[in-house]
């Protein structure tokens, strides 16, 4: 982190933030790789690598089909071009498409059947794969209750899913939690019915490409009215080399019911570049609820910009029914390109989005992240708070869209997006599309400190304080909200962050 | 890139209708702009510059046609003092013109001087134009630079006492004019252009700005009330140390409008302003497609846009500042709001920002929502009636855009002219 070191620092911007964002961005972690056997498909893709995939994830003929298909349209796709962020050009066909440990040939049956290895390394990201109370790691653990929180999670290494823990428990409850290999296995019906509703498989370049070759990920499903009795998280970790992860997700909050996820990963620091290019789809029925957070720590590259992950994520939640409600939250801080647009469809009447985002890029990273909120039906509400910090000769881009359809009556949205530059080397910049086609709707985007809300500032101002204090006040509040919206397994990170403030802001 | 066929055959197709001026100082420029426009291609429907406005009837060969619209209405800007150079479907009325001589600026028509080997205009005809291209095209004003056959070219040496108008008015149901200007600002220089009317059934003009270091240009337009008419009209101002440049727009009306505005900032110090109302009712799509460019240390930007929008009109503004590395302490703000009296009206928006320098301040806003009940309650209890009082409510709401013309007395006319046509169509 010499670059940091050296930045001078313009003046207003808060010496806390540029210590955190160094802390942040700092020495990864997370770069150490795990030495174990691996078995590999062969490299490139084609129709057989497509059959190869389904057939090691033993699935039924439909699914094969599913993925040919997908595997047709993508070679008539062309990928994006439109994102703010420069990278060489991908070859396709120089990569692995299907990497797994030798030891999980054979299904372990139990967790206690799995490579030492493979837990050795959740163990050491800090998920070990235990029935524990509550994961490792976070400070103040050792203080926490007997019965204290509990939180199941899927391990994903590379291609496959390495163990999912609490399933007896959750199952107690109607939930299935499981990766989504397995549910293409066991619930094929609720598979077919919603896989590729809410992200078409010829959705999008990635998207497509993901659909021919997904290996594997979560698959939830919350019974109507279940309020599911524990957080469910995912931990992807990329470990092989010139290997691409696709990992699919599937949410379905049926009627009534609740459920918080969260995801994290990590990648072990090579000068290759590496691909990874999922998609998670959420499908909120009528009054339910999903709260999804991430976590995405992918090794960056180094300080000179060599390696890292190519994030290329779709997410997109389908708010169904009426008052169905969706939380993203994400804090971005790894990847060497990001390109990711968690979206909500407000379909439902009273339906509600909301999207909070912090985006570090340090070194040479560059982030184009965002959200679509398209609101369809009538009171519908969405919320979008998006904080990026750029630092070193990173760029970090804010592209998002708010929609409002005729038929949206009496839809709302509130946008804030703001950008703090450490240093003058980096770029930050901001994308919105607003599309407003009725007039009961209202939208409001802002992208300025000085715009708070002036309620708050009087009163701070009443108590004492010069203007510049208080918006201080009030947007170091705001900020902190944001961080407040994740689950407290995230606090080590969400700890680092709280020191963030948007001081200096560039609007 | 290749240039997809189907844009490469509509862009020959439409060229070939062209004649291009032969000759004189402008033709290198004028083949330099050809060989451009040939190999952008003029804008397709999927282009993402031109997401939100369709630019086929622009672009086709000829212009579909545009009724008159007969008024009974004193002429814009009447009962100010100033020098009017009329064009009527873009070719130049002599007899309803003044003469062109006044003092501390010096006005000539492209038509007149550009078959001579020498023009002080050489310098900066398309070359202004040919640098906005970038990061964007704008094939349009290429198409311009390279076949306009007439614009004024005006030198402002000194203060001119008064305001020069360019009259642009509509006499031709299939009218297709080209009218390329060129203002060129000296040093400690101030002038103020005014223009006026709906020029065409299809309009396309270009205006290059060149503002030397502490000049001040003032630009207040109005483009006409009928109906039909169509336009896509490019600015291109290059502003040095110390600058002043404020652009004004109102725009009643119009099937169609495409304004872009290419702003850079190139001096230490300037000041930029650019700003827009518009009123639209029915069948109307105006769309407003800014770019200031901030190149030099400590330089002003402002992007003011209100529309009010009726019946299913269309409002669009696509705003973008750019703040290039080293250009510190940069103050720029974009606001665009959009006030939409009925439910089938739209406003689509892009406000853009693109920063390279950490010691900047830019903040930028969008809002879009019905009429304030509140207010108009409040003015109903006080006897004011529902028509009037969404007028006055309506006028306030324009008012914060036209507040940012300097000159009060313009203003004050403008601000006239909108309440005459609001209570007109009520």
């Amino acid at each position: 982190m010499a670059a940091l070191d050296q930045t001078q620092v313009k003046e207003g911007v808060d010496q806390d933030t540029v210590d955190a964002v160094r802390e942040v961005g700092g020495a990864y972690k997370h770069g150490w790789n795990t030495d174990i056997e691996m078995e590999y498909a062969p490299k490139g893709l084609t129709p057989d690598i497509v059959r190869l995939i389904s057939e090691k994830n033993e699935e039924p003929q439909w699914m094969t089909e599913w993925r040919l298909q997908a595997y047709e349209r993508w070679l008539t796709k062309e990928e994006p071009t439109w994102a703010m962020v420069d990278y060489p050009e991908i070859d396709f066909q120089d990569q692995y498409y299907y990497a797994r440990p030798k030891s999980m040939e054979v299904k372990p049956k139990s967790l206690d059947e799995v490579d030492p290895k493979l837990l050795a390394t959740y163990e050491k990201l800090g998920i070990p794969l235990k029935e524990q109370m509550i994961l490792a790691g976070v400070e103040g653990a050792e203080d926490a209750p007997a019965e204290g929180r509990k939180v199941a999670v899927d391990a994903v290494f590379d291609s496959v899913s390495v163990g999912t823990t609490f399933q007896a428990e959750l199952k107690k409850a109607g939930v299935i939690f499981c990766s989504i290999s397995e549910a293409i296995r066991e619930h094929p019906e609720l598979v077919k019915k919603y896989l590729g509703s809410v992200v078409p498989v010829s959705d999008n370049f990635y998207a497509t490409l993901n659909s021919a070759v997904f290996s594997d990920g979560s698959f939830v499903y919350v019974p109507p009215g279940v309020r599911c009795p524990m957080e469910l998280s995912t931990y992807f970790r990329i470990n092989a080399e010139n290997t691409g992860q696709f990992e699919r997700t599937l949410i379905i909050a049926d009627k009534g019911s609740y459920v918080s996820y969260l995801e994290g990963c990590t990648a072990p620091a090579r000068d290759i570049a590496q691909l990874h290019a999922a998609v998670v789809e959420i499908i909120v029925e009528e009054d339910a609820e999903v709260k999804y957070s991430t976590v995405q720590n992918w090794y960056p590259g180094d300080e000179n910009g060599k390696g890292g992950i190519y994030n290329f994520v779709t997410k997109r939640a389908d708010c169904r029914g009426d008052r169905a409600k969706v939380m993203w939250t994400q804090v971005e801080t790894g990847s060497a390109v990001t390109w990711k647009y968690p979206s909500c469809i407000l379909r439902g009447d009273d339906s509600q989005g909301e999207f909070y985002s912090i985006a570090i890029a340090n070194n040479y990273q560059q982030a184009d992240t965002g959200t679509k909120m398209i609101h369809l039906g009538k009171n519908t509400k969405s919320r979008i708070v998006s904080k990026g910090i750029s630092a070193g000769h990173a760029q970090n881009t804010y592209r998002g869209l708010v929609s409002m359809h005729p038929k949206a009556k009496h839809a709302r949205n509130y946008t804030q997006c703001d950008s703090l530059l450490i240093g003058d080397k980096c770029g930050a910049h901001t994308v919105p599309y607003i599309e407003v086609k009725n007039n009961s709707a209202r939208v409001e985007h802002e992208a300025t400190t000085s715009k708070v809300d002036d309620d708050q500032l009087f009163y701070c101002r009443s108590r004492g304080m010069d203007e510049e204090e208080a918006v201080a006040l009030v947007v170091n509040g705001f900020c902190k909200d944001v961080l407040q919206a994740l689950p407290m397994e995230f606090a080590m990170e969400a700890q680092q962050l709280v020191a963030i403030s948007l001081e200096g802001s560039v609007g | 890139m290749a240039v997809p066929d189907r844009r490469l055959s509509e862009t020959d197709a439409r060229l070939e209708g062209l004649r291009m001026p032969e000759g004189g100082w402008a033709a290198p420029a004028r083949q330099d702009a050809l060989a451009r426009v040939q190999a952008m291609g003029l804008p397709q429907r999927r282009d993402e510059y031109w997401k939100f406005t369709r630019p086929d009837t622009l672009a086709q060969v000829e212009p579909p046609k545009a009724g008159l619209f007969h008024s009974d209405e004193a002429p814009m800007y009447d009962g100010i003092d100033r020098l009017r150079i009329v064009f009527v479907d873009g070719v130049f009325d002599a007899a309803q013109s003044d003469d062109l001589a006044l003092e501390g600026v010096s006005i000539e028509r492209l038509a007149e001087v550009g078959a001579r080997d020498i023009h002080w205009a050489k310098d900066l005809y398309g070359t202004l134009e040919a640098r906005g291209q970038v990061p964007v095209a704008r094939p349009f004003a290429a198409l311009n630079t390279a076949f306009a056959e007439d614009g004024v070219l005006i030198h402002v040496t000194g203060r001119p006492s008064r305001p020069i108008n360019l009259v642009y008015m509509h006499q031709s149901e299939s009218s297709d004019a080209i009218l390329h200007n060129v203002i060129k600002v000296d040093a400690g220089a101030e002038a103020t252009i005014l223009e006026s009317g709906p020029a065409a059934a299809r309009f396309n003009k270009c205006t290059e700005v060149d503002i030397a270091d502490t000049g001040r240009l003032h630009m207040v337009r109005s483009q006409g009330r009928d109906h039909e008419r169509r336009a896509v009209t490019h600015i291109f101002a290059r502003l040095g140390a110390e600058s002043v440049f404020k652009a004004f727009t109102l725009t009643m009306n119009g099937v169609l409008t495409r304004n872009e505005c290419v702003v850079e900032l190139t001096g230490d110090d300037a000041v930029a302003h650019v700003a827009g109302a518009c009123v639209g009712d029915g069948d109307f799509h105006h769309d407003d497609t800014v770019f200031v460019t901030h190149d030099a240390v400590n330089c002003e930007s402002r992007q003011v846009f209100k529309k009010v929008l009726n019946n299913g009109a269309t409002g669009v503004f696509q705003g973008k500042i750019l703040v290039k590395a080293g250009a510190q302490k940069t103050d720029g703000y974009q606001i665009s709001q959009s006030l939409l009296l009925d439910g089938d009206s739209q406003f689509l928006a892009k406000p853009e920002l693109e920063i390279y320098a950490d010691d900047v301040a830019c903040s930028h806003g969008s809002t879009s929502g019905a009429i304030d009940e509140d207010a108009l309650f409040y003015l109903r209890s006080r006897g004011v009636p529902e028509g009037p009082a969404t007028d006055l409510l309506t006028l306030a709401f324009l008012g914060e855009a036209l507040d940012e013309i300097e000159n009060r007395d313009l203003a004050e006319h403008l601000l006239e002219r909108l309440n005459n046509w609001l209570a007109r169509r009520r």
